[in-house]
C-alpha cells in the first residue's frame, strides 16, 4: 500500500473546482451549516412553543410524587414514590422480560434450528412450519394472540387449575409458593456458591487430566452432587430455615405466594416464540456454514454424533452465529416495548404514563430514547466481547 | 505421533458390518427418514403425537365447525351466550370477518368513494406482476410507472381534492390500505435513503461519515415505538406555531427513517463484500465517484444483499402494525377496533379476527420471502467461491 | 431519480400539511373553513363514531355548537380522535383548535400544560363497576380490598384510584392499559374484578360488555371529575368564543329556547330572549365576540340547547339513560349556571 502511494504521481489539476479535496471540504461545510441551522431552528421552535404556551419544561418533575401505582415492580414502589423511580421500575421490568425472553428464545431457537437439519423428516417439517409461521407474523399480533389466548383459555380464579407443589394457574396468572428465607439461610447461599466454585474446579482438573492421560471423569454427576448436595446439607445443618408462603384463595384473588401475571407471561412467551424463529434460522445457517469435511473428519476419528455436534460443529458454528444473534437479542429487547399494548409496565409504558401525567412530552420521549440506546449499546458491547473471545480460537 | 499410547484410539479392528439395506422405495424412505435409530423412533412418535394433538382441533375449529356467513353475533354464540349454536360449540367466526371485510380492507373510507382505492390496488397489481416476472420485457418503463407514476396517481386518487374528486381525509383511511400504502412508500423511500446513508458511512469525509454513523446507530438502538411516539407527541412541538403535519404523514416519516437505518447496514454489508479491485478498476477507468458507485459498485453490491433487503422490507411490513399504538388503524388496528362492536362480541370473534389478520400478514411476508429466494437463485451469477 | 423522488415526497408533504401561521385562532379557523376538534377514540355518549363514521356524543356536539357560532353551520367541523397521551400535545401544537374529549379540569393542566379550560360541560365523578354475578355480596367500594382493578393509564382516574385505596388502607392490584378498548376487553375477559373510570363512562362501557346485565356500578363516587373543553392559552378571543358558546347552550335551556322553537322565539316578547337571540336593534353582542349577532340562533339550530344535547347523547334519549343529577340547571337544583348574556 505505502509503496503504491509513493509511486503515484500527483494528478494534473484542471481547475480548483474539480479538486476532490476542495469539493469534499466544501460539501462538508454545507452539511455542517445545514445541520447547525436545522438544529437551531428546531431548538428555537421548541423553546418558543413551550414559552408561548406556558408549558413547564426541564427534568425537575422527576423528583415529584408520582401518585399512580404500578402493577409489577421488582423494587419497592408505591404511589408516594417519585416519577424518576417509576421510570426505573419500568426499566427493570423491561430488563426482566428481555433477559427471560433472550434465554428462552435461545433455547427454543437452538432446538428448532438443529431440528430443521434433523435426519427425521417429520421433525424437520414441524420445525420448518414453526419457523415459517412465526417469522412472517408481526410480533404485536403474536403478543395479542398469546394475551387473548391466555385470558380466554385459562379458567377464572374460582376454578383455578391446581398444579403440584401448591401452584395454581388461572386467568390472573401463574401462582406458586414463595420461599421465605428464615434466619441462617445465608448458609445455603454460601453453600451454593461453594458448590458452583468446586464444580468449576472439578471440571477444570478433569479436563486437564483428560488432556494428559485420556482418562475421563464423571464431571456432570459430580458437579450436580456438589451444586445440589452442598446447599441441601447446609439447609439441614442450619435447622431448616426455609419455609414457603402458599397462595390462598381470598375474596377476589389468590393472595400470598408468588404471582406471574398474564401480561408478563404472554409478552415473554410471545417474544420468545417470535425471536426463536429467527434464531433457528441463524443457527441453521451457522451449522450449514461449517464445512462437511469437519463432520466427516470427526466421524472418522470415531466420535459419536453428539460429541461431533458439541465439540466440533457448534464451536465453529458459533463464530458465524454470534453477530446475527446479537442483533436478534437487541431486536427482542426493543420489541419488549410492545408491552404497552397489553399493559405490562415496561419502560415505554411507565415513561409514557409519566409523560402523560406531567404533560412533558419532549422530556419523556427523550428519556425513553436515551435509555433504550444505552441498553442497546451495552448489549452490543457485551456481545462484541463474547465474539472477540470466540474469534480468538481461529488461527 | 507414531505410537498410539493415548487411550481413546481404538487398537483392534472393528468387525465387518452387514451389507446395507435397500435405499430405494417408500419403505427405505421411511426407514431412513423416520425410524433410522431408536432416537429417531422416539422423535417420530413424539412428532406424530404433536401433530395428532394439534392438527385435528385446529382443522375442526377453522373449517368444520366454523361459521362462514351470518348477520350478527348470534351465529357465533352458543345458546347460553344468546346465540343459536349448541352449548359447547367452538368454531371460527368467519362470518365476522366476512361482514367486516370492507372495513378490514379500507377502514372508514367513504363507501361511495371506495372505487378509488380499489382502482389503485388494481393498477398496483397490474404494474407489479409484470415487474416480478423476469420474462416480461420493458422492465425500465415498468419500474418508472410503478415507482414514479403510480405514487402520483395513487396520491391523487386516494387523497382527492382535485380533478373533481372529493377530498378524503387520511383519518378515514384504514385497514389493509394503510398497511400497504405505509409499507410501499416506506420501501420506496427507505431503499434510496439507505443507499445514501451506507455510502455516507463509507465516505472518506469525516463529518459526513460521523453523521451517518450517529444516525444509523441511534435509530437502530431505539425501538420503533419510541420513534412513533416521537412523531406523534414530540414532532408537533418542533415545528413553528400553526404548522402541523398530518398524523399519517408523521407515521410515514417515522417508519421510513427507521427502515432506512436498517437498510443502510444491509447495503453496507454488500459494499464491503465487493473486492477492492472493482473500486480500483473503476478509478483507473477515470470514472467519478457517482459514476463508479452507480455503474460498477452498487449493481454488484445490491445483488449480493437482495435477501437482506427483502428481509428489511418484510420487517418493515410487519412493523407498520405498530401504528396502532399511536391510534392509527392499520389492518390489525381495524380488526382490534371491531372487537368492541357489541353486535359481534362473542368469545370466538377475537380469535377469528386475529387469525385472519395473522393470515393476511403471513401471506404477504411469506410471498415476499419466497420471491426473494427465487430471485437470489436467478441472479446467482458471480461471486461464488 | 433521487431528485424526482424527493420532489414527489415534497409534493405529498405539502398535500398533507396544514399550514396556517397566524396569531389568531379565529382567523385561522375562518381561513381554513372548519374547526378541527380533538375527541376521544370512542366513548359512547361523549364522542364515538357511529356505523357511518359520524361522531356522536356531547363532546362532539359541543364542537358542532362552536362551528355553528363561528360559521353559522354546525357541520363545518372535523374530528381528530386522540389517545390520552396525544391529547395535550395535539392542542398545544395547534393540530386541533378545541380539545373536547372528556378531559378533567385540574389546576396542573391549566398552569403547567398551557391549556385553558372553558367550563364544565359534564360534572362527573369516578366510580367503580363490578360483575355482580361473579362477586355477590359486594355492594360497596370499601369491600374491594385485594381486588384487581382495571384502569386506563395517564388519566386522573389512575391517580384518584391510588389515593382512594391508600386513604382507606386497602390493597389493590392495578391492571393498567393504554387504550380504553383494551381496558374494556380485559375487564370483559375477567382479567380484573373492578373497572374504574368516570361514572358516566362506566354506564357507557357497561353497554358494550358481553353481558351488561351482570354488571353493577357501585354507589361510591370517589372524586370530582369536571369534564370540559379546553383551548390553548394566549388567544383570549378564541377562549371567549368557546366559553360563551357553552354559556349560550345553558342560557338557551334556561330560557326554554329549543331546536324546534328557536325560529318562533326570535319574535318573542321577552326582551331577554330577544337579546340572547340577537334580535335587538343595533345589538353588538355577537360582533363584539367576533361572530355574527345571530350566533345563539345558529348554535341552537345546530345542536339544540344544553338539555337537549344532554338527553340526546347520555340521558333518556340514549341507551345510557343517565339522570341529569348535578348536571341540571341551577334553577332545578343542579350546578349548571351561566353568567348573563347582556
Amino acid at each position: 500500500m505505502a509503496s503504491q502511494e509513493v509511486l503515484r504521481e500527483e494528478p494534473s489539476r484542471g481547475s480548483f473546482i474539480n479538486d476532490p479535496k476542495v469539493r469534499g471540504i466544501f460539501f462538508q461545510a454545507v452539511v455542517v451549516i445545514l445541520l447547525v441551522a436545522g438544529v437551531w431552528w428546531i431548538v428555537h421552535n421548541v423553546i418558543e412553543n413551550l414559552q408561548r404556551l406556558h408549558i413547564a419544561s426541564g427534568f425537575g418533575f422527576l423528583k415529584n410524587r408520582a401518585g399512580f401505582d404500578i402493577s409489577e415492580s421488582a423494587i419497592a414502589y408505591s404511589s408516594d414514590s417519585t416519577y424518576g423511580r417509576a421510570i426505573v421500575v419500568g426499566l427493570i421490568n423491561t430488563l426482566i422480560v428481555a433477559v427471560a425472553g433472550i434465554i428462552t428464545a435461545t433455547i427454543i431457537g437452538f432446538i428448532v434450528g438443529i431440528g430443521r437439519l434433523s435426519h427425521n423428516w417429520l421433525i424437520r417439517k414441524i420445525c420448518t412450519v414453526y419457523v415459517e409461521v412465526f417469522r412472517n407474523i408481526p410480533p404485536l399480533l403474536v403478543i395479542f394472540f398469546w394475551y387473548s389466548g391466555v385470558l380466554a383459555v385459562l379458567p377464572v380464579v374460582r376454578e383455578s387449575i391446581n398444579l403440584p407443589f401448591g401452584s395454581f394457574l388461572n386467568q390472573r396468572g401463574f401462582y406458586f409458593p414463595r420461599a421465605v428465607w428464615g434466619d441462617g439461610s445465608w448458609l445455603i447461599f454460601v453453600a451454593l456458591l461453594v458448590g458452583i466454585a468446586l464444580a468449576w474446579f472439578v471440571a477444570r482438573t478433569a479436563r486437564q487430566r483428560q488432556m494428559a492421560t485420556g482418562q475421563q471423569f464423571p464431571v456432570f454427576w459430580t458437579s450436580l452432587a456438589l451444586i445440589i448436595g452442598l446447599p441441601l446439607l447446609a439447609y439441614v445443618l442450619s435447622g431448616f430455615p426455609l419455609t414457603f408462603d402458599f397462595p390462598k384463595q381470598s375474596t377476589f384473588n389468590l393472595t400470598g405466594g408468588f404471582q406471574v401475571k398474564p401480561e408478563f407471561l404472554s409478552l415473554y412467551l410471545a417474544l420468545s416464540c417470535y425471536t426463536a424463529a429467527f434464531i433457528a434460522e441463524i443457527v441453521r445457517a451457522g451449522i450449514l456454514g461449517v464445512s462437511k469435511g469437519q463432520t466427516e473428519a470427526a466421524g472418522a476419528l470415531g466420535m459419536r454424533p453428539g460429541s461431533i455436534l458439541r465439540l466440533v460443529v457448534v464451536p465453529q458454528a458459533m463464530r458465524i452465529v454470534i453477530p446475527p444473534l446479537t442483533s436478534q437479542y437487541l431486536n427482542l429487547t426493543k420489541n419488549s416495548s410492545l408491552a404497552i399494548a397489553i399493559g405490562y409496565p415496561d419502560l415505554t409504558a411507565t415513561a409514557g404514563t409519566v409523560l402523560n401525567q406531567t404533560g412533558q412530552a419532549v422530556e419523556g420521549v427523550l428519556i425513553m430514547m436515551v435509555v433504550y440506546l444505552v441498553i442497546s449499546l451495552v448489549t452490543s458491547a457485551v456481545m462484541n466481547v463474547v465474539n472477540a473471545r470466540m474469534a480468538l480460537v481461529e488461527r | 505421533m507414531q505410537e498410539h499410547d493415548t487411550a481413546w484410539v481404538r487398537t483392534e479392528m472393528a468387525l465387518a458390518q452387514q451389507a446395507p439395506a435397500g435405499v430405494r422405495g417408500p419403505l427405505a424412505w421411511v426407514r431412513k427418514n423416520l425410524v433410522g435409530s431408536v432416537g429417531d423412533i422416539i422423535l417420530t412418535v413424539l412428532g406424530i403425537a404433536l401433530v395428532v394433538l394439534i392438527l385435528p382441533p385446529i382443522i375442526n375449529w377453522a373449517f368444520i365447525s366454523a361459521q362462514w356467513v351470518g348477520a350478527d353475533r348470534t351465529v357465533c354464540a352458543t345458546a347460553a351466550q344468546g346465540g343459536i349454536q349448541p352449548d359447547g360449540w367452538s368454531g371460527a367466526c368467519w362470518a365476522f370477518v366476512n361482514a367486516k371485510f370492507g372495513q378490514f380492507m379500507l377502514g372508514r373510507y367513504p363507501i361511495e368513494e371506495r372505487w378509488r382505492p380499489i382502482l389503485v390496488a388494481i393498477l398496483f397489481v397490474a404494474l407489479l406482476v409484470p415487474l416480478l416476472i423476469p420474462r416480461v420485457p420493458r422492465k425500465g418503463l415498468n419500474a418508472i410507472l410503478l415507482f414514479l407514476v403510480l405514487p402520483i396517481v395513487a396520491f391523487v386518487l386516494l387523497v382527492g381534492g382535485m380533478f373533481g374528486l372529493p377530498h378524503v381525509e387520511t383519518q378515514l383511511w384504514g385497514g389493509l390500505l394503510v398497511t400497504l400504502s405505509l409499507s410501499f412508500v416506506g420501501i420506496a423511500v427507505s431503499l434510496p435513503m439507505g443507499i445514501v446513508l451506507a455510502l455516507g458511512r463509507r465516505s472518506k469525509m469525516p463529518i459526513v461519515k460521523t453523521l451517518c454513523v450517529v444516525f444509523i446507530e441511534f435509530v437502530r438502538g431505539i425501538p420503533l415505538i419510541t420513534v412513533l411516539f416521537f412523531a406523534s407527541v414530540m414532532l408537533p412541538l418542533f415545528l413553528p406555531a400553526g404548522v402541523s403535519f398530518d398524523k399519517y404523514l408523521r407515521a410515514l416519516i417515522g417508519v421510513s427513517l427507521f427502515a432506512a437505518a436498517y437498510m443502510a447496514e444491509v447495503v453496507r454489508g454488500g459494499l464491503q463484500a465487493i473486492p477492492k479491485g472493482q473500486y480500483e478498476g473503476a478509478d483507473s477507468l477515470g470514472l467519478g465517484y457517482w459514476q463508479k458507485m452507480v455503474l460498477i459498485v452498487l449493481p454488484q453490491a445490491l445483488k449480493l444483499v437482495i435477501p437482506g433487503i427483502v428481509n428489511t422490507f418484510i420487517g418493515m411490513f410487519k412493523d407498520t402494525s405498530l401504528v396502532i399504538i399511536i391510534s392509527m388503524f392499520d389492518l390489525l388496528g381495524v380488526v382490534k377496533q371491531n372487537f368492541s362492536d357489541p353486535s359481534w362480541a362473542t368469545p370466538q370473534t377475537t380469535k377469528s379476527g386475529l387469525i385472519f389478520a395473522a393470515f393476511v400478514f403471513w401471506l404477504f411476508c411469506f410471498g415476499m420471502s419466497r420471491y426473494s429466494m427465487y430471485t437470489e437463485r436467478r441472479l446467482d451469477t458471480g461471486h461464488k467461491r | 431519480m433521487k431528485h424526482i423522488a424527493i420532489g414527489i415526497l415534497g409534493a405529498a408533504a405539502l398535500g398533507f400539511m396544514a399550514s396556517a401561521a397566524s396569531a389568531s385562532t379565529l382567523d385561522d379557523v375562518k381561513a381554513k373553513g372548519f374547526i378541527q376538534c380533538g375527541v376521544s377514540t370512542g366513548l359512547a355518549g361523549f364522542s364515538a363514531p357511529d356505523d357511518k363514521g359520524d361522531w356522536k356524543g356531547i363532546d362532539a356536539d359541543f364542537c358542532r355548537a362552536v362551528a355553528a357560532a363561528v360559521f353559522g353551520d354546525g357541520t363545518k367541523v372535523k374530528f381528530t380522535p386522540l389517545s390520552a397521551k396525544e391529547r395535550f400535545t395535539a392542542l398545544q401544537s395547534g393540530e386541533v383548535d378545541i380539545l373536547s374529549r372528556n378531559t378533567t379540569w385540574t389546576i396542573n393542566r391549566d398552569t403547567a400544560l398551557g391549556l385553558n379550560f372553558v367550563g364544565v360541560t359534564y360534572y362527573d365523578g369516578q366510580g367503580f363497576m363490578i360483575n355482580a354475578k361473579k362477586l355477590p355480596g359486594v355492594n360497596s367500594a370499601l369491600q374491594l380490598s385485594g381486588a384487581a382493578v382495571c384502569v386506563q393509564s395517564g388519566t386522573t382516574t389512575e391517580l384518584n384510584l391510588a389515593d382512594y385505596f391508600k386513604a382507606n388502607k386497602m390493597e389493590y392490584n392495578p391492571v393498567v392499559f393504554e387504550k380504553l378498548e383494551e381496558v374494556n376487553a380485559a375487564y370483559d375477559a375477567g382479567r380484573c374484578d373492578v373497572y374504574t373510570t368516570d361514572q358516566s363512562g362506566l354506564y357507557g362501557i357497561r353497554l358494550t360488555l358481553s353481558a351488561p346485565a351482570d354488571h353493577v356500578v357501585l354507589p361510591e363516587i370517589i372524586s370530582k371529575e369536571p369534564l370540559g373543553p379546553a383551548v390553548r392559552q394566549g388567544d383570549d378571543q378564541w377562549y371567549h368564543i368557546v366559553k360563551w358558546t357553552y354559556f349560550a347552550l345553558l342560557q338557551a335551556e334556561e330560557l326554554g329556547i329549543t331546536q324546534a322553537n328557536v325560529e318562533e322565539m326570535k319574535t318573542s316578547d321577552s326582551p331577554e330572549i330577544k337579546r340572547v337571540l340577537g334580535q335587538e336593534a343595533e345589538t353588538k353582542i355577537g360582533t363584539d365576540l367576533g361572530v355574527s349577532n345571530d350566533w345563539v340562533v345558529n348554535i341552537v339550530k345546530a345542536v339544540g340547547n344544553y338539555g337537549e344535547m344532554f338527553e340526546r347523547n347520555v340521558g333518556t334519549g340514549s341507551p345510557l339513560k343517565i339522570a341529569r343529577g348535578i348536571n341540571a340547571l341551577w334553577t332545578k337544583g343542579g350546578l349548571q349556571y351561566a353568567p348573563p348574556i347582556r
